[in-house]
């Protein structure tokens, strides 16, 4: 096991690798500099969000959200380590499961996304990609597109975006959505009719993909 | 078949006629003529007063230089919008006083689609995402499922807009983005700006203010110009990638008044180069608003039989990108 490093995923701003660390199986994230930018800007562009996404993890974990827990974050190298979540992808789940354990799942999901908002966070990619299923809960991850906000907009933007992942990754489950906004509903402390509307309106404006 | 084309959604009052061929577009003439305000920004009456008194002698020059014979046009197409209404307007009335003395069709176009299209139809380029820049407009658009959709845009000024207005305050000439681009080769320093992204779209009035203040600090004029287009750039090319990947298209294509800018051109090719995809960018007279632009976009819509009869030829200040049905691409 020692010393086994493989590339799982290339992005537009990260490299995943699949590492270990003090013997356990880890996940590290490196964000990988951009040759169109000046040094100056990428340095700062790669610290602020490397800071930022350890940040919010730890937050949102806080918030008891299942994340995967950071074991270093090293500021010089732009990477995080964090555990590797032995789990399976919910976007390859679906389709395996019954309608009611489909339900439960998104329930599920709801419940977390109502605490990250809670906690002022917002994941900023929301989709079945980034959710992972292990012992019975659905861990979030992959914070790079998140922030702290306390704005209505920004949470109404990161549920439509689930929405509308659902409908172009498992289209032929239309009810996923709903199940989620129920499980949402039963744990987001403010308004949660607000959000609902501000999906609606979202989708009006429509220069996202239907 | 040959188009004629009248461009008119702001500053620049344009006439191009074009001709397919092999599919590909051959730009027969292509002729501009654009309004300056001598302070401050667009003035949508003057804009459109200017286009009134050269519209005219456009027409006749672009069909002289296109060495045709006006009976030889096929059909006429107009910019229908997105854009400002007196300048709209007046296109659209030479468009149709043109179309019913030449006993011609008419189309109506939209002029972003417009800006991809030319692209498409000059360069190469087969199903590129675009990165559309220019004063009013910074969009990134991609055909998908039928239309050309905006996948990302900003949430307050344009790009361009956002360089014009720099340049005001630098008591700069307008349009002042060639100067700032000039300005920026010599500067030496970055200075820290803010550099706002939101998923896939970018924003660029905070980054103008911090700007305006580093000004009055009395900062180098070369240092602003230059960090400004370092980070205005970067945000664009960075989520001009984010939608390259989101979308999974190998062919990024610029354009926009904003494409003439070598800082650009070298950042998004570099882009494109360290993720294996291909770069295009039309010639600048086609970069920037034109007529045969229009006159491109509205052949291949009236090669697969749209048409706009005289009645229905209303401009939209508003026309969205995604309202158009691309008949052309099925």
């Amino acid at each position: 096991m020692e010393g086994i490093r493989l590339l799982i995923y290339r992005g537009a701003e990260a490299e995943i690798i699949m590492d270990t660390y003090l013997g356990r199986k880890v996940i590290k994230k490196r964000r990988i500099p951009k040759g169109y930018r000046i040094p100056e800007l990428d340095k700062r562009l790669r610290l602020q969000r490397t800071k930022e996404e350890a940040k919010l993890m730890v937050e949102a974990r806080r918030g008891g959200v299942p994340v995967p827990i950071i074991y270093d974050v090293n500021l010089k190298e732009f990477t995080i380590v964090m555990e590797y979540v032995d789990g399976e992808r919910v976007k390859e789940l679906i389709s395996k499961l019954t309608e009611r354990e489909r339900k439960e799942i998104c329930t599920m999901i709801g419940k977390n996304i109502a605490r990250l908002h809670n906690a002022n966070i917002v994941h900023g990619d929301l989709t079945t990609s980034n959710m992972i299923l292990k012992n019975g809960k659905v861990y979030f991850i992959d914070f790079g597109l998140g922030e702290f906000s306390f704005e209505i907009e920004r949470r109404g933007v990161d549920l439509h975006l689930l929405m509308e992942a659902f409908s172009s990754a498992h289209p032929e489950y239309p009810d996923l959505f709903n199940y989620v906004m129920e499980g949402y509903r039963s744990i987001y402390k403010g308004n949660a009719r607000e959000i609902e509307k501000k999906i609606e309106e979202i989708i009006k404006r429509g220069r996202y993909m239907k | 078949m040959i188009a004629l084309g009248i461009e008119g959604t702001a500053h620049t009052i344009g006439v191009g006629i074009v001709e397919d061929l092999n599919d590909k577009c051959r730009v027969l003439a292509n002729i501009i003529k654009m309004y300056k305000p001598a302070e401050g920004g667009i003035h949508p009456r003057d804009a459109a007063n200017h286009h009134a008194t050269h519209l005219p002698h456009l027409v006749t020059k672009a069909i002289e230089s296109a060495k045709i014979d006006e009976r030889e046009i096929d059909v006429i197409a107009f910019s229908k919008g997105p854009g400002m209404g007196p300048c709209l307007r007046t296109a659209a009335t030479a468009a149709r006083a043109l179309a019913l003395y030449l006993e011609k069709p008419l189309v109506g176009v939209n002029h972003c689609v417009a800006h991809l299209e030319i692209g498409r139809g000059t360069t190469g380029c087969e199903d590129p995402v675009l990165l559309y820049v220019s004063g009013g407009n910074t969009q990134i658009i991609a055909f998908a499922k039928g239309k050309y959709r905006v996948f990302g845009e900003t949430l307050d000024i344009g790009i361009g807009n956002c360089l014009d207005k720099l340049g005001r305050y630098l008591n700069l000439p307008f349009p002042s983005g060639p100067i700032i681009e000039k300005l920026a080769k010599r500067g030496k320093k970055y200075l820290d700006l803010p550099y706002t992204i939101k998923g896939m779209d970018v924003a660029f009035s905070g980054l103008l203010t911090s700007a305006q203040k580093y000004y009055e600090k009395g900062e180098r004029i070369e240092d602003i110009c230059y960090s400004v287009q370092e980070t205005a750039f970067s945000a664009l090319t960075e989520v001009t990638e984010r939608a390259m990947a989101h979308v999974g298209k190998e062919e990024v294509l610029l354009g926009g008044g904003v494409a003439s800018n070598e800082r650009l051109r070298e950042m998004i090719k570099k882009m494109a180069e360290e993720r294996g995809a291909k770069f295009f960018v039309p010639e600048k007279s086609l970069c920037i608003d034109n007529g045969a632009m229009i006159a491109w976009t509205g052949l291949l819509m009236y090669r697969c039989g749209i048409t706009t009869k005289v009645e229905d030829s209303f401009i939209d200040q508003r026309f969205r990108t995604d309202d158009v049905i691309v008949k052309w691409r099925e």
